[in-house]
């Protein structure tokens, strides 16, 4: 029997007045309710409770515990669980908190001292999973989200969409109570506990398990790593099971981590590779079209090699090509007569021009006879439910390997093929794309003038007085905008379009990750930030005070979700009618009346901010005034009214 | 009688403003294209002053004929939508073709200090 504890647990309860048959948890005393009860107001006194009730609660209050009612757990499964995280060596762990995962996240905090990883506290799963996926855009690496089934997985599974359509390595722990006899009643239920949590998932998830037990757990984390960094990369789920965290681990030291070793990437097959070479070598005008290529700043070498090495132009690429790069754009498709594309997921989208009209079409735009190769990974592993691809493009040669890993092999075989003449009619080619790239390059000037002093805001004046603030400064910028007067001349400069496959709302925490990513780097990071994305999830301006993430966001807010303006604005013209009513304030699509203040917005959760700002005259100095602060370390706002687009 | 040459003049140059004509163009009214630019949504793609952006081209300081302007509402080759004569009848182009006639050029390069310098 155990034994009693000092307290009078009779005295305690005497007259008391209990809702355990209900589920109350508070305890009062009717005599001593009643003196407390000012006599003068009207409030009724609470009614007795019945013998019944006052004799449960007293029954199980002085009932002997059971021989096994333990009050302390040392060594508990949640400590290893927290080794073999730790072993993976993640910086950061972003979770919204949860009852069911209440056992890892002590371990993590105390036993695991908080760092490595460090927690960082979001305020809405979805966020968690955004940060970690700007996070790993800018540093290479996975970062760790802990969530649980089935709501906060739920919220969660809007950035493992992103994370999914982007190719990125988050690595998400998700908490239920697989044992029922360990649920508390009612409570983790349906809202702690689902029988498979990752089938909410599974169809974006490259990988995921459910370990039931401790080793298990070790060895399904340390191989959901490795697949989650196997080209083409993805997101990778593991459950934690709340009662295996909470119970004991006797056998700590018995239990085993697996040592991590990751896949090499997947190289093209060199018959291919030396096949390849021969057209590319051949071709008249080559045009290399990139989609993901690099995945730093070596990677970007490469690709810039391969380009010079044929003098062939690069057609997007995103932040693997700096874009001041003389071979950075340019290309004609209609005068290609040989396409190579790494890693391009919407190739179709690329070589062809789509209208969207009453009647929708496609038209080709290269002209017949042009060459396709494709040298990707994406093909190795696709879903089929959630189809992160575009419309089928025929192509003349399907290389499967990963670009960046395949590049030395085929600017080789080229070098190897290139004579003389050659080298001569690719410098001439070059030199024409060189100047070709000035002369735009000094025509986008010309047109960033148009609108200049134009109130909203032209968003080619924002940038551009942006840009002018930081340009020499060690600066970064995050979130998918880019201008091409901005000189991208670092891998890091650029994050790339790492949010929108997480949707509206994907585009702010990608932010404040790459922004947490490039802290320790003490870079000057800025973002241009739309306002109907930033609605979606405000709540992370306050992970990003918080945890003292500087940044500088202005905003791009022309108060409305532009693109479905434009969407009903065709529907309307289309079928010829309501142009004019819809033209300022179509019901659904626009963001006023009232007009969201993002600088009270900003503050409220301890940003510097100002704003709004609709005087072009206004913006440099409230740049310079963010920017100090961004300076000091702060979160910065500014709320910048600008054109529609 | 200076006087009232000099008031004439006014006038002239009042109802050249006013109404506009581009040549082949009808005559239209700049007022009203400016107002119907931004009733009939144009300034959603092209912009408040017709400066273009990432979903309509530039507008202003471009030479394009009325014949080629009218046209290419009606039946847009890219992904503009159509505007046909119902929704915008031709009265109601020509006064928007006046009005982007009538914008004036924008600030040059080299007398903006966030352009002037870029590399």
């Amino acid at each position: 029997m155990a034994k009693a504890t000092h307290l009078d647990r009779r005295g305690f309860l005497k007259g008391a007045a209990l809702g355990a048959a209900a589920g109350a948890t508070t305890i009062v005393s009717a005599p001593l309710a009643a003196a407390a009860t000012p006599k003068a107001e009207s409030a009724p006194e609470a009614p007795p409770l019945s013998p019944l009730i006052t004799g449960q609660a007293l029954a199980t209050e002085t009932a002997p515990l059971p021989e096994d009612a333990g009050f302390v757990v040392n060594d508990p499964g949640s400590d290893f669980m927290v080794d073999v995280i730790k072993s993976l060596g993640f910086e950061y762990i972003a979770s919204n908190p949860s009852s069911s995962f209440r056992g890892i996240h002590e371990s993590f905090l105390h036993y695991g001292s908080n760092k490595g990883p460090e927690w960082i506290t979001c305020l809405h799963e979805e966020v968690s999973v955004n940060i970690a996926n700007g996070y790993y855009a800018v540093e290479g690496k996975p970062m760790a989200v802990m969530t649980f089934a089935p709501c906060g997985m739920m919220h969660a599974s809007m950035g493992i969409l992103g994370s999914f359509v982007g190719h990125i390595p988050t690595f998400v722990l998700c908490s239920s109570i697989l044992d029922a006899v360990e649920r508390r009643p009612s409570t983790d239920w349906w809202e702690h506990a689902v029988m498979d949590p990752a089938a909410m998932v599974r169809d974006i998830t490259k990988w995921d398990d459910t370990p039931v037990s401790l080793q298990h757990f070790a060895e399904s984390s340390v191989r959901a790593y490795k697949m989650a960094m196997t080209e083409p990369r993805g997101p990778v789920m593991i459950v934690v099971d709340g009662g295996m965290a909470e119970k004991p681990n006797p056998n700590h030291s018995k239990l085993h981590i697996p040592k991590l070793t990751l896949d090499t990437p997947p190289v093209g097959d060199p018959n291919a590779i030396a096949e390849l070479a021969k057209w590319l070598v051949a071709a008249e005008n080559p045009v290399i079209v990139a989609g993901d290529v690099a995945s730093g700043e070596e990677g970007s070498k490469l690709l810039v090699e391969l380009a010079e090495t044929l003098q062939a132009p690069v057609m997007g690429g995103g932040r693997s090509m700096p874009n001041h790069h003389p071979l950075a754009g340019g290309a004609n498709l209609g005068t290609a007569d040989m396409i190579l594309a790494l890693n391009e997921i919407s190739l179709f989208n690329v070589l062809n021009d789509y209208r969207d009209q009453a009647v929708r079409y496609s038209t080709p735009r290269l002209k017949p006879g042009t060459k396709i190769v494709t040298i990707s990974s994406y093909d190795l592993f696709q879903k089929s439910n959630y189809q992160a691809v575009d419309r089928f493009q025929e192509v003349d040669m399907a290389i499967a390997g990963d670009p960046e890993a395949t590049l030395p092999s085929l600017i080789e075989a080229c070098k190897k093929l290139i004579t003389a003449d050659k080298r001569t009619a690719y410098d001439a080619r070059g030199k024409r794309f060189a100047s070709a790239w000035a002369q735009a390059h000094e025509r986008a000037k010309v047109e960033c003038t148009y609108g200049w002093d134009a109130s909203p805001i032209s968003t080619q004046r924002l940038s551009m007085e942006l840009y002018d603030v930081i340009k020499d400064k060690d600066w970064a910028l995050v979130g998918p905008n880019s201008n091409r007067l901005w000189n991208f001349d670092k891998f890091y400069r650029r994050q790339g379009d790492v949010g929108s496959g997480g949707g509206v709302g994907g585009d702010f925490p990608c932010t404040i990750g790459g922004a947490l990513a490039h802290k320790k780097h003490g870079r000057l990071v800025v973002s241009m930030q739309k306002d109907g994305d930033m609605m979606f999830v405000n709540n992370a301006m306050w992970t990003a005070v918080h945890h003292k993430i500087p940044m500088l966001i202005v905003m791009l807010n022309n108060r409305a979700y532009h693109q479905e303006v434009m969407h009903l604005q065709r529907m309307a013209n289309r079928r010829q009618r309501g142009v004019e009513s819809f033209a300022m304030g179509a019901p659904g699509v626009f963001i006023r009346e009232p007009n969201i203040d993002f600088a009270m917005l900003a503050k409220s959760m301890g940003a510097y901010a100002e704003g709004p700002i609709s005087n072009p005259n206004d913006l440099r100095p409230a740049l310079l005034r963010a920017v100090e602060q961004v300076e000091k370390g702060q979160v910065a706002l500014l709320d910048t009214i600008t054109q529609p687009r | 009688m200076r006087f009232v040459l000099m008031i004439v003049m006014l006038a002239f140059a009042g109802s050249v403003q006013l109404h506009a004509q581009a040549p082949g163009a009808p005559a239209g009214n700049v007022e009203n294209g400016k107002k119907l630019f931004v009733n009939r949504a144009c300034f959603q793609c092209h912009g408040y002053v017709g400066q273009g952006g990432q979903a309509g081209a530039r507008l202003t300081q471009r030479n394009f004929s009325w014949n080629y302007f009218v046209s290419y509402i009606r039946k847009p080759s890219g992904q503009m939508v159509p505007y046909t004569a119902k929704v915008l009848p031709e009265q109601e182009v020509a006064d928007i073709y006046a009005w982007i006639k009538s914008l004036p050029p924008p600030p040059a390069v080299n007398t903006i200090p966030a352009l002037k310098d870029l590399k």
